[in-house]
C-alpha cells in the first residue's frame, strides 16, 4: 500500500499544553484510518493542521509525496483533501441546492467570472443534484439548510466536502449527536465512499469504528500510543488500559 | 423563509421600469411644474446612489462592513480635480483614471485591512480613510484644509457641457443605470456568488476550495474604482475637491444609506441613498437639527423594516 497521506514529527503547542506532541502517522491509498482517542487527546487539532485550519509548531505534512506543511487550505483542497467539521458548517441561510452547487463551483474552473449569471450555468446544478442524491437529499434542494434535521445537516456537511472530490477526505466525528437509526445511515454512506477516495475517520462510536476501519490509530494526550488493525487494538493492553476500558472491549 | 436566502437576485421589472421612466422625464417633469432647480438634488441623489450601490457590494453581500469607503469616493473626486488643475480635462480620461486610482487604492488598503474581521476590520478602514484625510489636509498645494477647486467642468465633448444642469443630470443618470446594471451582473455572476458563500461562511468556502482572501479584494477593488466614478460625479458637481469627501462623516453617511435601504436587496441602498438626502434636503431647510430625523428614521426603519426600506415595497408588491 502506498501512502497517500505522511505525517512526521507533528508538534502544536496550545499554552504549555502540546495538543499535538511529536505524531506521526501515514494513511494509505484506498484506506479507511480510524483515529480514535479520549476527549481532548487533540484529534480536531490534529485534522485542523492536516487541513490547514491550524498552522504547526513543528514537522511536516506530505500528501503524494508533496510537503502540504506550508499550504494555505484552499490549495489543499485543490491537491484532493477535504475535511468535514466536528461542529457542522454549512451556509445555513442558503437552500440545500445553493450550498451544494457553490462547492462544485470551487472546484469548476475559476470564479473570478464577474458578468455571466451562474444560475444558468446548468452544470452546476445537475452536479449538485447528483451529490444530493448520493447523500440521501435529494427530497430536500429547496429547503434552507438551517432548518434540516440534525441527521440531515450531517449529511449535507459530507456532501460539500464530497463535491471537491478528494483523494483523502476527513471526517471529524460524523456520527456526533446522532440517533440509531441515522447513524446506520451515516455508517452506510461512509463505508460507500470507499470507492470514491481514503479517509481518514475521527470517531468516538467504537462499533462503527471496529466496523469500518482498516486500520486504527489511537490517540492520547497528543501522542499516538498505538497504530493497528482493529485485532491488534482491541487487544492492545497498552490502549485498553488508557482508553478503552474493559468492559468495552469485552462486549 | 424556508427556501433560504436566494443568491440569484432578479430584476423587478416590475418596479424597476416605472422608475427608469420615471428617471428619464424628470427633467421634462420638473419643468413642467416649474420647479427645474431640483435636478441639482436629484443629480446628486444619483451620484450617492453609485457610491452607496458599490459600498452594498462589500457589505450586503461580501459581508464586509468598510467604514472607509469614503476613502475611495474622496479619491476619485481628488483625482478628478488634480487632473483638471494639470490640464486633463476631458471627462473620457480624467473619469476612467479617477476610477483606476481609486481602485488601485482600495487594492492597497484591501490588502492590509481584509486581513481582519468584524470590529477590527470596520475600524482599521475606518483608519485608513481618515489617513487619507489627514495627507489631503495637509497637500497645500492641492488646496489643502479648504479644499481644491475644479477650473472647470470635466469636457465631455460632441458639444454637450457639464454648466448645463439638464446635461449633468442626464449623465449621471447614464453612468448610476450602467453602473449599478454592472453592479447587478457582478453580484449573480460565479463571482457574486462566491462573495455570498463567503458573507455566510468564510471558514466553510475555504474548506471547498475557495481563495477566499483573493475574492474579497477583488470585491473590495470593484467596489473602491466605482465609488471612484462617484467622486469624479460629485466634484464636478460642487464644482471642487473637498477633504470633507473622505471624512469619515462621509463614510458614516454612505452605511446609513445602505442600512436604511437594506442591505440584502440590491437596490436598496440607492433607495437609502435617495431617502437619506431628500430628508437632508427638505427637512435640513426647515432645521438644523435635521439629523435628528434622519437618526428618528434610522430606528424607526430598524424596527419596522429590519432588512431596509427596499422590504416593505417588495412585501407589498411581491412581483
Ligand atoms: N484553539 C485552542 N486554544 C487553546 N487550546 C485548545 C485549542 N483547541 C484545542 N485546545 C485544547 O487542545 C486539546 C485538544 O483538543 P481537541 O479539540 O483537538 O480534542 P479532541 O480530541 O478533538 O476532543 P473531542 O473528542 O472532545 O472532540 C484540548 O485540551 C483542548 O482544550
Ligand atoms: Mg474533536
Amino acid at each position: 500500500m502506498s501512502d497517500l497521506l505522511v505525517i512526521g514529527g507533528l508538534v502544536k503547542r496550545f499554552g504549555g499544553l502540546a495538543a499535538t506532541d511529536g505524531v506521526d502517522l501515514a494513511v494509505g491509498e484506498g484506506e479507511l484510518h480510524a483515529l480514535i482517542g479520549p476527549n481532548g487527546a487533540g484529534k480536531t487539532t490534529l485534522i485542523s493542521q492536516i487541513s490547514g485550519t491550524l498552522a504547526p509548531d513543528a514537522g511536516h505534512i506530505r500528501l503524494q509525496g508533496q510537503d502540504i506543511t506550508r499550504l494555505t487550505m484552499h490549495e489543499r483542497v485543490a491537491r484532493g483533501l477535504a475535511r468535514s467539521f466536528q461542529v457542522t458548517s454549512l451556509f445555513r441561510g442558503f437552500s440545500v441546492r445553493d450550498n451544494l452547487a457553490l462547492a462544485v463551483q470551487a472546484r469548476s474552473g475559476s470564479s473570478f467570472r464577474f458578468f455571466a449569471p451562474a444560475r444558468n450555468e446548468r452544470a452546476l446544478f445537475e452536479e449538485a443534484d447528483r451529490l444530493a442524491q448520493r447523500v440521501d437529499l435529494q427530497d430536500r434542494l429547496d429547503t434552507q439548510a438551517s432548518v434540516l434535521a440534525h441527521g440531515e445537516q450531517r449529511r449535507l456537511e459530507i456532501a460539500l466536502a464530497l463535491a471537491t472530490r478528494p483523494r483523502l477526505l476527513l471526517l471529524d466525528e460524523p456520527l456526533a449527536g446522532l440517533g440509531p437509526e441515522e447513524s446506520a445511515r451515516m455508517v452506510a454512506l461512509i463505508e460507500s465512499l470507499r470507492a470514491d477516495c481514503s479517509l481518514l475517520l475521527v470517531e468516538h462510536d467504537m462499533d462503527a469504528v471496529f466496523r469500518l476501519a482498516g486500520r486504527i490509530s489511537v490517540l492520547v494526550a497528543g501522542k499516538i500510543i498505538a497504530t493497528g488493525t482493529p485485532e491488534q487494538i482491541r487487544n492492545h493492553a497498552e490502549v485498553r488500559r488508557a482508553y478503552l476500558g474493559d468492559e468495552a472491549v469485552g462486549a | 423563509m424556508a427556501a433560504g436566502t436566494p443568491l440569484h437576485h432578479a430584476v423587478r421589472w416590475a418596479l424597476v421600469g416605472p422608475a427608469l421612466v420615471l428617471l428619464a422625464l424628470l427633467p421634462v417633469l420638473l419643468t413642467a411644474i416649474d420647479q427645474p432647480f431640483y435636478l441639482v438634488p436629484a443629480t446628486r441623489i444619483l451620484i450617492y446612489a453609485i457610491a452607496a450601490t458599490s459600498l452594498n457590494l462589500l457589505v450586503g453581500f461580501g459581508g464586509m462592513v468598510s467604514f472607509g469607503h469614503a476613502a475611495f469616493f474622496g479619491t476619485g473626486a481628488y483625482v478628478t480635480g488634480i487632473a483638471a488643475m494639470h490640464g486633463l480635462q476631458s471627462a473620457w480620461l480624467a473619469w476612467p483614471l479617477a476610477m483606476v486610482v481609486a481602485g488601485v487604492a482600495a487594492f492597497a488598503i484591501g490588502l492590509v485591512s481584509l486581513r481582519t474581521r468584524g470590529v477590527y476590520f470596520i475600524m482599521i478602514t475606518l483608519a485608513f480613510a481618515q489617513m487619507m484625510y489627514y495627507v489631503f489636509v495637509s497637500m497645500k498645494t492641492y488646496g489643502g484644509e479648504d479644499g481644491l477647486a475644479l477650473e472647470s467642468r470635466s469636457a465631455l465633448g460632441f458639444g454637450l457641457s457639464l454648466k448645463s444642469d439638464t446635461t449633468f443630470y442626464y449623465v449621471t443618470l447614464v453612468l448610476a443605470v450602467l453602473s449599478i446594471a454592472v453592479l447587478w451582473r457582478v453580484v449573480n455572476s460565479r463571482f457574486g456568488r462566491t462573495l455570498q458563500g463567503i458573507r455566510e461562511n468564510e471558514i466553510r468556502m475555504e474548506a471547498v476550495g475557495f481563495p477566499v482572501f483573493r475574492h474579497k479584494l477583488a470585491a473590495f477593488v470593484i467596489a473602491g474604482a466605482v465609488a471612484g466614478l462617484a467622486g469624479a460625479l460629485a466634484a464636478n458637481q460642487t464644482d471642487m475637491a473637498s477633504p470633507a469627501f473622505l471624512n469619515w462623516h462621509q463614510s458614516g453617511m454612505l452605511l446609513i444609506m445602505v442600512i436604511l435601504g437594506g442591505v440584502h436587496s440590491f437596490l436598496g441602498p440607492a433607495i437609502g441613498a435617495a431617502v437619506l438626502l431628500l430628508l437632508e434636503e427638505f427637512v435640513g431647510d426647515m432645521t438644523t437639527h435635521w439629523q435628528f430625523y434622519v437618526g428618528a428614521v434610522l430606528v424607526a426603519v430598524v424596527l419596522f423594516a429590519p432588512n431596509g426600506i427596499a422590504t416593505l415595497a417588495v412585501r407589498r408588491s411581491r412581483v
